[in-house]
Order: structure tokens, then sequence, then C-alpha cells
């Protein structure tokens, strides 16, 4: 690439970086601390549904190899 | 107090990787060189540099404007989750060289792995048994992926190309369906959107909408400055989310084909990347040692996960179903478990024998999958 046409290049780079920094300044937001409690509410809608927190019962567990009984 | 810094980049020549190589080169901020510019070009570069700047500032400013707490002040009142013990309950052997990725499959049983001994496995994590073993024209893989429906495999690597494998084939071999080929740079992510189009990200800084059926690029997703390394799926399939070498992680709306908004504040590469189970935040692990936590609808970082003894970059990382967990792989071997909501650790996963590359957690939360440069695989719960 020629250095002009890097210099050109470069030019439309720039113009399409502003671009896309004026879309980004349009943005408008929620509150942080809405935002936290909606998180926070989600976290605890699914914890009791969450197998690594609560842990798994063996006979529940997949991939946890259950051993034979023996009747004695 | 968190600051959301934009950090942007202008250079003459474009900085991403097209020569084949793993260079993760960029630079920061440099002047643009002027040498080559007429009088009126150097004007009006000068006044897009101004613009640039006082964009940045109004959109830092707007952050401000959001940030009436934090999520720390707001968790304030949250106890810690308990420690977090997993065992291993299975070691998946077989690939003969350092694995580089793995992607669960919907079924929460089937996963695939890709190693660099130039072979894609597809396993039965319960049994261990390899469903499939695929030889890969190209041994330089680096990512992986299941489609949700199950019927196709994706990888791609150093070729710079993804080839897409049907797994349900009529004479049951597994064979190319389709190579996906326009990238300049290496293929680092791949990602499903359903089984006629795939995303990706590549080395040359782009990510790119696939037609699978017909091979062709649907939409190109340009912006980042440095090589985009790791993408993730909206749970709706709307969006996408990539991370970058330039430092940052960019939103992308799929069918308006647009960058909806970028986030900073990480100090170096972003390897992984994330959304939260409910799409509305997203999680980044970078070689700074750290992971973010971002809100997309509060547009600004709401926590960083980080600790001084903890030094190795983050290769991948993995939310668990609920979200409250962070699981984060590391350079230094070990996969390192965050409580999401108060940013601390309450868990350490080590079995690994060299750096942990890449991470999952199954759809229906009951495992998480290891892979590793040590060429096994660990199923943990």
């Amino acid at each position: 690439m020629s250095s002009k046409m890097q210099s050109s290049s470069s030019m439309a780079q720039a113009r399409l970086m502003v671009q896309q920094l004026r879309m980004e300044a349009r943005f408008e937001g929620i509150k942080v601390s809405k935002a936290s409690s909606d998180l926070m509410r989600y976290c605890g809608e699914h914890a009791k549904n969450e197998p690594l927190l609560m842990g798994i019962p063996t006979s529940e567990n997949p991939f946890k190899d259950k051993k034979p009984c023996t009747v004695l | 107090m968190l600051l959301c810094l934009h950090i942007w980049f202008l250079e003459v020549v474009s900085n991403c990787s097209d020569d084949g190589s793993h260079a993760k080169d960029h630079h920061l901020s440099l002047p643009v060189s002027t040498g080559d510019l007429t009088t009126s070009a150097m004007g009006e570069m000068e006044e897009l540099r101004k613009e640039m700047e006082n964009l940045k500032d109004q959109i830092t400013a707007a952050r401000k404007t959001f940030q009436d707490s934090t999520l720390q002040e707001a968790a304030a009142g949250v106890t810690v989750v308990g420690r977090v013990q997993l065992k291993t309950r299975k070691t998946l052997r077989g690939h003969l060289a350092k694995i580089y990725a793995m992607h669960w499959g919907t079924d929460s049983t089937l996963c695939v792995s890709a190693s660099q001994d130039g072979k894609l496995i597809v396993w039965d994590t319960i049994t261990t048994n390899k469903v499939n073993a695929i030889p890969l024209k190209s041994s330089w893989v680096m990512t992986c992926a299941y489609a949700p429906s199950g019927n196709l495999v994706a990888c791609g690597g150093l070729d710079n190309m993804c080839s897409i494998y049907n797994l349900k084939g009529k004479d049951g071999n597994v064979k190319v369906m389709r190579e996906l080929a326009a990238h300049t740079g290496y293929l680092s992510c791949c990602r499903f959107l359903s089984d006629t189009e795939i995303i990706t990200s590549s080395g040359d800084c782009t990510c790119v909408l696939w037609d699978i059926e017909t091979g062709t690029q649907k939409t190109v997703f340009a912006g980042h400055q440095g090589d985009a390394m790791s993408l993730g799926v909206s749970p709706d399939f709307k969006f996408f989310i990539s991370g970058a070498c330039d430092f940052t992680a960019k939103l992308w709306d799929i069918r308006e084909a647009e960058c909806r908004q970028t986030f900073g504040g990480h100090e170096s590469d972003i390897n992984a990347i994330g959304f939260f189970p409910n799409g509305n935040a997203v999680i980044t692990g970078s070689d700074d040692a750290t992971c973010k936590l971002y809100d997309l609808r509060a547009d600004q970082e709401l926590l960083t996960y980080q600790d001084a003894s903890i030094m190795c970059g983050v290769t991948s990382l993995a939310p668990s179903k609920s979200g409250r967990l962070l699981l984060a792989g590391h350079d230094d071997f070990n996969v390192n478990i965050w409580d999401m909501l108060k940013a601390e650790r309450v868990g350490v996963l080590a079995g690994h024998d060299n750096r942990v590359s890449c991470i999952g957690v199954s759809s229906d939360g009951m495992a998480c999958c290891t892979g590793s440069w040590d060429s096994f695989l660990k199923i943990w719960n």
C-alpha cells in the first residue's frame, strides 16, 4: 500500500471512528443502582437451581460413578 | 470510583495480524503521521481528532451521570457464597497435544474439543467415550464450536478459515461441509447462531457473520483496532460481544450490523468474553490478570475481579448458570472461582499440569469442563 493510500485510508478510518463515537455518545443508559438490583435479583431467583452452588446429590449427578450395592 | 476509559487508536498502517502469526501486536494511540497529507487534509485530521476527544469526554461524563451507586454498595448486604469446592469427576484423555478450545453441546452431555494434534474430538462426557475423532486439514486450530442443533461443529485457526463439519451425514462419515474463507488473519473464535449462520472473530480485527450454505460473508463487523480474540452470542441471538487486543469489548447488533457500545478499562488484551445469563451484562477476561463485569444498560463497568496474588493472564471464562459464580482460567494452570456479586474469590480448580486454555459450563449448569495445554479435559462439579 503506498503511503498516500495509507494516509487516505487513515482519514477514512478516522471519519468512521468519529461516526461511531457520535452514535455511542447518544446512548441513553439506566442508573447503576437499577442495573445492580436487577443483576442481584436474577442471581437470587436462580440460585436455588444452581447445581454448582447448591451441590448435587450423588444419585442425581450423572458424572459421579455410582458404586453398586451388594446385599450382604 | 469507576472510570470507564475509552481507548482509541489512530494509526496510519493497520496493526492487525494478517501474516498468519499468532502475534497480538497493537500500538497505543500514536499520533497519525501527517507527512503525506495535504494542508487541508491535515486540517481535517486535526478537526477529527478534536471531535474524537470531545466525544470521548461526553461519553465518560454521560456514564458518570448514571453512576448513582456502585454494584459494590448495592451488594453490601449480600452474603458471600460459601467456599465452592468442585471435584474432577471425569478426565477426557485422547488428545496428543495442547488443547486450545472446547465447547459444550446444548444437550449438556456432548462436547467438542480442538487440539493442535490436528483433531477435533466430540466426547460423551458421561461415559468419556469419543463419539467422533475428526482429523483436520490444518493442525493449527485455535477455536471450535458446537451448533445448538447438535448437527454441526466448526473450527479454525492459523489457516484463517472456519471449517464446518456435518456430524450427521448420511453415510455416517464426518466430512467438511463448508470452508468459510475470507479473513486475512487467524480465526480466534467462532459461534453458531443456527445450522445456517455462524459468527467468527479474527486476528484481522474483524468479526464476520457467515451464510454457511453459500459460504459467503453476510456482514463484516469492523471497528476493533486490534486482533479480535473472543466472541459471545446473547441468549436471544440478537447481539454478540467481542473482546480484542485493543483492550476493548464491543457489543454488536447482528441484524442492524452496527457496533452499539464499546467498553474499555482493561490494561491489556482481552482474551475471553461472555454474557451474563440474562444477557444484560458482559464479562471479560484479560492478559492484565483481571476479569471485569460491564452492564449493557448502564453502559459501564460495574466490577473488577482481581487479587494481588493473581498475576497470570486470563485465558478463558464462563459464568455459572445463575450467574452468581464466575469461573476464569489462567496461564498459571488454575481456574479461579469468583462470587460475581461480591468480587471475592470463593474457590480454585487446581488439577491441570499446564495452562487452562478453555472452560465452559454446560447449559443445565451441572458441570464445568476445562481444557488444558496438558492435553486433557476435565469435568468438574
